[in-house]
């Protein structure tokens, strides 16, 4: 079933055209990669999905991108809204200067979802569990986030992002960052959390496109060439310039 | 291949040379400076000096102190620091979080470049023409006001550079949780710059108590210990001035004194802010 459609996006960076007519239906609860060389519209599609796009100066956008059937850029659409429902993890994590517990309670305080003290204890605990790091960190909650390893700052922007309940997540590279052991580790908690969340993954290593995918979609100079079942398109390219991109000649 | 090698340690000899020199003139500058102020000043900083205002004859050497000089300084560059503070804080956050880099954004950055580099005098002579205009007598008020634009630009250029250096995705994590810009500024930004705010506040201080020419006419001098805001209120750079220009030695030596007692809070402050930086730099994200 289509969580988030895409209606002939084309997005334009001043003279730049990074975004081609892309007409996209997204499923719900699989995880779609976005493969395709650099420079190639990826990071740009994924953007235009919790309206990120917007944060550029410059950038034009045209066409529609519809979840669970309602346009978010629609006028009257509260942004802040939108981010709330549409997570996104970056390729490198950013802890808020704050504590640990302050990091995952932030969202929460900003949206008024929960009390103080007792329940908002209780979510923290929670979401830090389904990033897979309350064990790491039960002991230190109020110490600076910046004194966690990479790898945790991640899990930590990953229970982060969950703390507001969001539908869909995206991920911009969200391993390119991280240790390789690190790096598995989110990947583990992705698949685990496909149960429950709609999730879009950008990612440049075809492998992991390959432990990952239940849906992928390849970019090349802002178009999208070719989407489909995981295993049909990593497998059995229907196009040249796709499995050019898989045997790694461009 | 030998005589690349020496070549480049004698580079780096020159260039050790240099640093070591200019290190050697500033640690000399600073320590010629307080020599000077200690040796001059400290033996008649007596307790009188700073628990008492001037009595009758001070001025001619005989006994009083300048607490009023010290409570004055105090008042009027802790008033104008907190002014400063609450009026550059929205501006800055205006700057960073709203205008950015538009047209308009840099002609403010422009503005207060151009107020940071305009001399005191200047502000103490628009003070007084403002003060005329309005009838106003010198005053505590009036100084802080004056104290408070000239320090203004301190604080508001220093933080606006620490937050415009600030990753750009620091902010996208905040905006990518649903917040809005404001929460993000204050949660997040201002967090963030929370130990260069704390050090920006101790320059504007330090440049606001060690100012004589912006006082001069704004606050005026009084033996007197300012009650309210509308008194005239004394400040320990003019009773340096007013000391060193008598023809008496001990007064001068007094002049030295108020030096000392000058030099010493701006130290303390120094510490004292530097301590908090830290403090609050526990969080800062690297």
């Amino acid at each position: 079933m289509t969580h988030i459609s895409i209606r002939n996006l084309n997005a334009h960076y001043r003279d730049h055209q990074a975004l081609k007519d892309i007409v996209l239906d997204i499923p719900r609860n699989q995880i779609t990669v976005i493969i395709g060389p650099s420079g190639c519209g990826k990071t740009t599609l994924l953007k235009s999905m919790n309206r990120f796009l917007d944060l550029v100066v410059g950038t034009h956008i045209s066409g529609d991108v519809l979840i669970d059937g309602e346009s978010i850029y629609a006028p009257g659409v509260d942004v802040t809204e939108v981010r709330k429902k549409v997570g996104l993890l970056l390729q490198r994590p950013f802890p808020l200067p704050m504590s640990i517990y302050d990091n995952v309670a932030y969202g929460l305080r900003i949206h008024n979802m929960h009390k103080r003290g007792r329940g908002l204890d209780a979510a923290v605990q929670h979401y830090l569990e389904m990033a897979g790091l309350w064990d790491e960190v039960k002991d230190r909650l109020h110490v600076p986030a910046g004194r966690l390893s990479v790898g945790q700052q991640q899990r930590l922007c990953l229970a982060r992002g969950l703390a507001v309940e969001p539908e869909i997540l995206l991920g911009d590279e969200p391993t390119s960052a991280l240790d390789p052991p690190s790096a598995l580790h989110i990947e583990k908690r992705l698949l685990a959390l496909k149960e429950q969340y709609t999730i879009v993954l950008v990612t440049h290593i075809l492998r992991q496109a390959k432990r990952l995918a239940d849906y992928v979609v390849f970019m090349y100079l802002g178009e999208m060439v070719e989407h489909g079942p995981a295993q049909q398109v990593l497998e059995n390219p229907q196009q040249e310039r796709t499995r050019a991109y898989l045997e790694g000649e461009i | 291949m030998r005589k690349r090698l020496s070549r480049r340690h004698i580079e780096e000899m020159f260039f050790l040379t240099l640093m070591g020199i200019s290190l050697l003139i500033v640690t000399a500058s600073l320590a010629g400076i307080l020599l000077t102020v200690i040796i001059k000043g400290a033996p008649v900083l007596t307790l009188d000096m700073i628990t008492k205002t001037p009595q009758g004859g001070y001025y001619l050497g005989k006994e009083g102190g300048v607490l009023n000089a010290i409570i004055g300084s105090l008042y009027l560059a802790g008033g104008g620091t907190f002014l400063a503070l609450i009026v550059s804080i929205p501006i800055v956050l205006g700057l960073n979080v709203y205008a950015r880099n538009t047209r308009w954004a840099n002609f403010v950055r422009l503005s207060l470049d151009l107020m940071w580099g305009t001399p005191s005098i200047v502000y103490g002579a628009f003070g007084f023409t403002l003060m005329l205009a309005l009838g106003l007598r010198a005053s505590l008020l009036a100084g802080i006001i004056v104290l408070a634009l000239l320090e203004l630009p301190i604080i508001a250029r220093a933080v606006d550079e620490l937050i415009r250096v600030i990753p750009a995705e620091l902010e996208e994590s905040s905006f990518a949780l649903g917040a809005t810009r404001f929460e993000t500024a204050l949660a997040v930004i201002l967090r963030q710059v929370l130990p260069g705010l704390a050090t920006a506040i101790l320059l504007a201080f330090g440049r606001g108590i060690g100012d004589a020419a912006s006082v001069l006419f704004t606050a005026g001098y009084t033996d007197r210990i300012p009650t309210s805001l509308m008194d005239p209120a004394a400040s320990l750079p003019l009773a340096v001035f007013f000391q060193l220009n008598t023809p008496f030695p001990e007064v001068q030596q007094r002049a030295y004194a108020a030096a000392l007692i000058l030099t010493i809070i701006v130290l303390l402050t120094s510490l004292g802010s530097r301590c908090l930086a830290s403090y609050l730099g526990r969080y800062t994200v690297k």
